[in-house]
């Protein structure tokens, strides 16, 4: 009846799970009581679970993405607790929890965390900035966001009912073949990331139609923001990347659950293949991240700069080059296996060949803020940070490109050191300074300065006390997953590390705090101008937060940086004061497809896990039932009337004005 | 373990390369960190001296040199990845004082057995070698994929089931180094670790007979027993009596090793966690 | 300063020059129909990626028989000539229905799609047959890699070709229920890119696994 769930899937007799499951599952089940007694459960289910508005689609992204960054970073606090005190000694975490610590704080941050975060920034943004009302397919975008939900939720499940992978956050079979991993680890990694590959696949679809066929009037590609052209080439990567994570993923399921022979070691199962597969998915991911990052910052250094993106065409350029080259590196992840010199050799230099765009680009951004005035907001705090850390990451990145380095360094913790240096350094750090840009734009409030600045050099200060001992570690030979260890002189470095990790937790601290502080005093934050930073994009071009619509009269671009020229034409002839034409505007309506067809994605990847056939019988027809219900709708748009458009858009329009005048007065 | 103390020509020469090459791109990446502050810095908005070109933004000139110095600095670094490539491939044959030692390593579920063909002898956990002499290693794995790594030798390798990996190797000097696993291979991973222990070239034959003397044998029903799940916290000694047996467990004619043991269906999420305490 | 900014404003800061009036002025964004058919566009191009993933995976196990049967010893060439002219003829017939679905006509629409479904499902039943019988012989998936990869290519597609009658059916019935609406008809146009791209991946399973494959 229930496959291979029992009782003894719970891991009743194991404290740190379940106290940590236990604390979770209270403050959820707090959540949702608070909710549905203070009567907010028709206003989050109208306005946010079915919506299909893709600024707020965005929002519950970077939301899921916070809150699964605290699920992750506490798995990084045990992990480095545990090598601080398991030297000589089992420390506090057996082995079998501390390789489903690893596992997990791998997957949660890649797929959970950095993925939602620059899809969620994309979804945000890329339509105001392209000047148009949404995205290209709105109710799929809703759907892309709840499989991406039901993925990270599975994954939490696991630390409940089951357990997770045990293996590393890429599953190299044969260990994780049902022969070496028979439990269900596995199996919850696999479905997590299945479902929510599914999600992000129609994610980057979506962004891939927006940004080549949903652009406003005037809106050439060469005036396009340099993160719509980041937001293009990620997803264009997503598109191409992700279907082979599907395809591999798909093998090994294949593998463990009906015995077939991709990746086992018998019957000529062939595991180079997987390592192949896997990373020529995975080298594209890591530019998937960080390409979007690289858009953030391109941003937020020209607008606080007071200046256009110096080298536009350049930074054009390097962006679809890495787009492009970043298919042809996957090999560098492997150059161990002892393909041949010829092999390594040309991997080894096609990898070197990215640093020259990626060098370009930090060039460009220098180059940015030469004449400028720069002002030290918070997110251009981050970009500055971004800037010297990612070089230091991109060069110890260039080191292990070059094969005989990396034969003294794969695996080591010099290499965790590294892709930790570009992920947190910029990834991370671009996140953050979308989050602190945009989030007046998507709330109408700014985040506290102070201890917005606060957090950024808790995180800078941690993130370099953390990291530069795991260097030293990989110099001393100490290779990455180790449970315990007994040489007297990696202790100390790891100690160091330890004291990084808690700064860091005081900087994600500091960040809890900005967020409530802000939200408390969001009266004095306000932002009534709709461009709180002096933009340059057109996202700042109508009100914080946006109206549903985004724009009452879609915007007419005349030139590269739409909305400064904008601003410029108005300082010159004052705010216009001709009479605007307003028109009727059709909106989709809003959708519980993808709340109902999570639900029942998510039933089905459980009972999948558990080997529950009925029940994944019931999950399909589920799913499949939604879409066919959502198809039979007659009304999928709803139309807002001109005299409302007009109404919304004249309160702007003078309170702008009024604060305007203000100004000049 | 340091590795910027190399005990052999190998991991010498993969020192030398790493330290040029991080020279190479510090060359370049100081510059820019210190123009980034210093740009930052002097352009910042409270100061009157700066000037301010709002409309800056593009150079033709700069943009030429944008893109060369990376480049350049790639050109100068990919000659070194192509050089380094074929010099130090792991295969490439190295020489030395004395005969070539030949050792077949098999990586276990979680210990490593290193087969002496040629003096028909075998050691878990331990490798003793003369020094001097060029090290002919070949690597597969009795289960899982794993990587062997003595990092004051250089040159880490995958070892995986039913292939073969060529590593030559060298030590220079005498003493004890330690060698490890540098790839995940499930709960024993971190006691995968092996002494290396470097003797004289006229102690090895004696070492050798010494060991050929032990009255434990290796063939493959004793292989059976070291193919299970296990951590050995001692090192142990063979006398090998089946020549063939590395090339058996190269063909899969002995099976691969058989993972964790099933107490029972319900108690999977455990699996292992006994076996390795 | 207003004067600069203005001055700014109007000029070319990123020195585009010809570049982006070359392009000429962009008109805005695409009617519905371009969008959904381009979206759908890049939807197979992903899908045709992951086929591409089971290809080169069977490109890699294909010698990999671990003593089992080659594919020279299994392939029924005759039976999946005919598989194939089921496929390529259910593809035309799509067209048909999609031209009826164009000048709309109910009733050659609804021939033209029960025509590609019994073809369709022909064509399914002709390739579970061909399955059932390997694994009668014992030459079933889990029997060697090469087995193991040609039931996965082959089968994905054969999964794609079930999903795909399924969607099929939903029009038909929806053609029924509402007639040619709008976003219907962007939906019949989808379905039809789709099931010409299943047609063109056969062709390529066909040349790549059967037509190679008998080759003694």
């Amino acid at each position: 009846m229930f496959g291979k769930l029992n009782w003894s899937a719970i891991p009743i007799d194991q404290p740190i799970p379940m106290i940590a499951s236990g604390v979770v599952a209270l403050v959820i089940l707090g959540v949702l009581a608070w909710v549905v007694l203070a009567g907010h459960l028709p206003y989050l289910w109208r306005e946010w679970i079915t919506s299909v508005d893709h600024k707020r689609i965005g929002v519950m992204y970077t939301l899921l993405a916070m809150v699964m960054l605290l699920r992750g970073f506490s798995d990084a606090l045990m992990m480095r607790s545990q090598q601080a005190v398991a030297f000589q000694s089992q420390g506090y975490l057996p082995p079998e929890h501390y390789n489903q610590i690893f596992s997990a704080h791998g997957t949660i941050m890649i797929f959970f965390v950095a993925m939602p975060f620059v899809i969620g920034l994309m979804n945000l943004v890329v339509p105001l900035q392209l000047g148009v009302r949404d995205v290209a397919f709105p109710t799929l975008n809703s759907v892309g966001f709840w499989l991406t939900a039901t993925g990270a939720l599975l994954v939490n499940i696991s630390l409940v009912v089951g357990e997770f992978a045990r293996t590393g956050w890429l599953p190299y079979p044969p260990l994780s073949g049902l022969t070496y991993s028979p439990g269900v680890g596995v199996d919850y990694y696999l479905w997590a990331l299945q479902i929510s590959g599914v999600g992000t696949l129609v994610a980057g679809i979506n962004l891939v139609t927006t940004v080549l066929k949903l652009r406003t009037r005037g809106m050439t590609y060469l005036r396009m923001p340099m993160f719509c052209w980041t937001t293009l080439a990620s997803s264009l990567l997503i598109v191409a990347a992700f279907p082979i994570l599907t395809a591999t993923l798909a093998m090994l399921i294949l593998d463990r659950y009906f015995g077939f022979h991709f990746f086992t070691n018998e019957a000529g199962g062939n595991v180079m293949m997987f390592m192949n597969l896997i990373w020529a998915w995975g080298h594209p991911e890591v530019y998937i991240l960080v390409l979007p990052a690289f858009g953030i910052f391109s941003e937020v250094v020209s607008t606080f700069s007071g200046k256009p993106l110096f080298g536009y065409r350049s930074m054009v350029l390097a962006t679809m080059a890495i787009c492009v080259i970043s298919f042809m590196v996957w090999l560098h992840h492997f150059f161990t296996m002892g393909a041949g010199p010829y092999v390594n050799a040309i991997f080894g230099i096609a990898s070197m060949i990215i640093a020259v765009p990626t060098g370009v680009k930090i060039y460009n951004w220098l180059f940015t803020m030469y004449g400028g005035r720069v002002r030290f907001d918070t997110p251009m705090l981050w970009a500055i940070g971004f800037m010297v850390t990612f070089i230091l990451g991109g060069l110890t990145g260039v080191l292990v490109a070059v094969p005989p380095a990396d034969f003294l360094l794969h695996n080591s913790l010099f290499l965790v050191a590294h892709f930790h240096n570009v992920i947190i350094g910029g990834v991370l750090f671009g996140a953050f300074a979308g989050y602190a840009y945009w989030f007046p734009k998507a709330f109408g409030f700014r985040l506290h300065e102070g201890l917005g600045k606060a957090a950024f050099w808790c995180w800078l200060i941690g993130f370099y006390v953390a990291f530069m001992p795991l260097y030293a570690l990989g110099f001393l030979g100490m290779t990455r997953r180790m449970q315990h260890y007994d040489v007297p002189e990696w202790r100390p470095w790891l100690l160091i590390a330890g004291v990084g990790a808690v700064i860091i937790l005081i900087g994600i601290i500091f960040q809890i705090m900005q967020l409530t502080v802000s939200i408390h005093r969001r009266e004095e934050l306000r932002d009534r101008t709709g461009d709180p930073w002096d933009g340059r994009s057109l996202e700042w071009a109508t009100a914080s937060p946006p109206p549903v619509f985004n724009f009452a009269i879609p915007p007419d671009v005349t030139g590269e940086d739409a909305y400064w020229s904008l601003k410029a034409h108005a300082k010159q002839q004052g705010l216009e004061k001709r009479e605007l034409d307003y028109k009727d505007i059709e909106m989709p309506r809003n959708s519980p497809t993808g709340f109902v067809c999570a639900f029942f994605a998510t039933i089905m990847g459980f009972a999948l896990i558990w080997h529950i056939w009925w029940m994944v019988a019931a999950g399909v027809i589920g799913a499949f039932a939604t879409f066919v219900a959502f198809a039979w709708r007659d009304h999928d748009e709803y139309v807002i009337a001109a005299k409302e458009v007009a109404r919304i858009d004249r309160a702007n329009i003078e309170e702008r004005r009024a604060l305007t005048s203000l100004a000049g007065a | 373990m340091n590795i910027f103390d190399p005990q052999g020509p190998i991991a010498a020469a993969q020192k030398t390369i790493l330290i040029d090459s991080v020279g190479i791109m510090l060359a370049i990446v100081l510059p820019t960190i210190a123009a980034i502050f210093a740009f930052a810095f002097w352009f910042r908005e409270s100061n009157p001296r700066a000037t301010y070109q709002p409309h800056w933004a593009y150079s033709g000139r700069l943009e030429l040199v944008v893109w060369s110095i990376p480049t350049l600095t790639i050109i100068l670094l990919g000659g070194v990845a192509w050089i380094g490539s074929h010099q130090l491939d792991p295969a490439r044959p190295i020489d030395g004082t004395g005969a070539p030692v030949r050792i077949q390593v098999v990586s276990l579920d979680w210990k490593w057995l290193f087969i002496y063909p040629d003096q028909g002898i075998a050691t878990v956990n331990t490798l003793t070698v003369p020094v001097g002499s060029p090290l002919d290693l070949e690597l597969t794995s009795g289960s899982v994929m794993n990587a062997f790594f003595i990092p004051q030798l250089g040159s880490m390798i995958y070892t995986m089931n039913g292939m073969v990996t060529r590593l030559k190797l060298r030590a220079d000097n005498q003493g004890t180094l330690q060698g490890l696993s540098s790839h995940f291979s499930g709960d024993g991973f971190p006691d995968m670790k092996f002494d290396v222990q470097v003797v004289p070239q006229l102690q090895f034959p004696d070492w050798v007979a010494r060991t050929a003397q032990t009255d434990r044998v290796l063939n493959a029903e004793s292989y059976g027993k070291l193919a299970q799940q296990s951590v050995e916290t001692v090192t142990s000694t063979y006398r090998l009596e089946d020549p063939r047996l590395f090339h058996a467990i190269v063909t899969q004619e002995i099976p691969p090793g058989p993972g964790p043991k099933l107490t029972s269906e319900s108690a999977q999420s455990h699996i292992g966690g006994q076996d390795v305490r | 300063m207003a004067d600069t900014t203005l001055a700014y404003a109007q000029a070319d800061p990123h020195r585009l020059r010809g570049i982006a009036h070359a392009a000429v002025a962009h008109a805005g964004p695409a009617p519905k129909r371009i969008v959904t058919g381009f979206g759908f566009w890049i939807f197979l191009l992903s899908d045709i990626v992951m086929f591409s993933c089971f290809f080169a995976t069977y490109a890699v196990l294909v010698d990999q028989t671990a003593g089992g049967p080659k594919g020279a010893e299994l392939f029924d060439l005759r039976r999946v000539a005919v598989e194939t002219v089921f496929l390529l003829l259910s593809s035309f017939t799509c067209g048909l229905a999609n031209i009826a679905a164009d000048i709309r006509n109910r009733f050659w629409f609804q021939v033209g799609m029960a025509a590609t479904c019994v073809l369709g499902l022909a064509f399914l039943y002709l390739e579970a047959r061909e399955f059932a019988d390997l694994v009668a012989r014992g030459a079933g998936p889990t029997r060697s890699a090469f087995l193991t990869a040609f039931f996965s290519l082959v089968g994905c597609h054969g999964l794609h070709v079930s999903a795909g009658i399924l969607w099929l059916l939903t029009m038909m019935a929806q053609v029924v229920a509402k007639g040619f609406r709008a976003d219907i008809g962007r939906r019949i146009m989808c379905f039809a890119l789709f099931w010409h791209a299943l047609d063109i991946i056969w062709v390529a399973v066909f040349s790549v696994v059967y037509l190679l494959g008998s080759k003694p």
